[in-house]
């Protein structure tokens, strides 16, 4: 039993796929995955501010993937120690950005209190809590700083969307998608 | 005081810190998994030069792109700065972005907001 990663996959293939990856995230793997990104033709064509915007939020995705994946300990994935999954893709007028990983149960109502919060506010209220973060708060101790989606909001203008799906007893699997207008 | 030169690599800016000149200049794009390791040694080498700084300062920041756990350390800078400025010792910040780039506009507000030195922000034409 457990999640159903391969069907959840291959809908998230829909549009005109730029990059996919699923399996281990290491720097070196982040590193190549963005030089296909820089290289692709048809984020070349867009212009210099919704290029930055892609560039931005795919970046904060995939260090968000690197710094807080939790890996189930069955053998229904085989796929180094930070299993994720990411996708960039064009839907017709939208850049999406989608991932998704396995968490373990304890965090859940923490992220997704955290993501409704940010998916509350306005963008002056986004901005006050940007700066208020940044100012006050130290590193978190995984290098985050607790700034990731709260950027992706501000810049994307679009909130975030997630689902949660059950693994086993301990583990769901959690997945965002990401639109840049 | 001792130069800090590095070069840009695909996750890192390149990074001046001239002790001689009072300049520090870091351009390009910071995006490293670990930004803490990357800033470091940057923050350790402006608490000495912190010690003894020039009467004038200058900073250019211009990013292309950086991520949320550079901006922090990005604050660490200044703040550093910050203290050398607060000590009597002349410093400028300049905030470089290219003139279509509303990100990097707010980044530099949000920063101006969060630090008191002089701060000027430097629109680039393409």
């Amino acid at each position: 039993m457990g999640f159903d990663i391969d069907k959840w996959y291959l809908r998230k293939l829909q549009g005109e796929i730029i990059v996919r990856y699923m399996g281990d995230i290491t720097p070196d793997m982040i590193t190549e995955i963005l030089e296909v990104i820089e290289s692709n033709l048809n984020l070349k064509k867009v212009n210099n501010q919704t290029r930055k915007k892609v560039y931005n939020v795919f970046v904060e995705c995939i260090q968000n993937l690197f710094h807080h994946v939790d890996v189930p300990p069955d053998n229904t994935i085989k796929a180094g120690q930070r299993f994720g999954v990411i996708i960039l893709a064009r839907d017709n007028y939208f850049y999406r950005v989608s991932t998704g990983n396995f968490i373990h149960f304890s965090k859940v109502n923490t992220i997704r209190d955290r993501i409704d919060q940010i998916n509350s506010l306005s963008d002056e209220e986004l901005r006050s809590l940007y700066r208020e973060i940044l100012g006050n708060e130290g590193i978190s101790f995984k290098g985050g700083g607790g700034l990731g989606m709260l950027d992706m909001v501000r810049k994307t203008g679009n909130k975030l969307e997630y689902s949660i799906y059950p693994h086993d007893k301990d583990f769901v699997f959690f997945a965002i998608d990401v639109y840049i207008s | 005081m001792e130069t800090i030169i590095r070069e840009g690599t695909p996750k890192t800016p390149y990074v001046k810190l001239d002790g001689e000149k009072g300049l520090i200049e870091i351009k390009g794009r910071s995006i490293p998994e670990n930004s803490v390791e990357f800033y470091k040694p940057l923050i350790d080498w402006l608490d000495k030069y912190g010690n003894v700084p020039l009467e004038v300062t200058n900073v250019n920041i211009q990013l292309e792109y950086f991520n949320t756990s550079s901006s922090k350390c990005i604050l660490d800078i200044f703040k550093k700065l910050e203290l050398i400025y607060k000590k009597g010792s002349k410093v400028q910040i300049n905030w470089y972005y290219e003139e279509d780039d509303e990100d990097m506009f707010e980044a530099g507000e949000d920063y101006q907001s969060i630090i008191d030195i002089p701060f000027s922000m430097i629109e680039m034409e393409d």
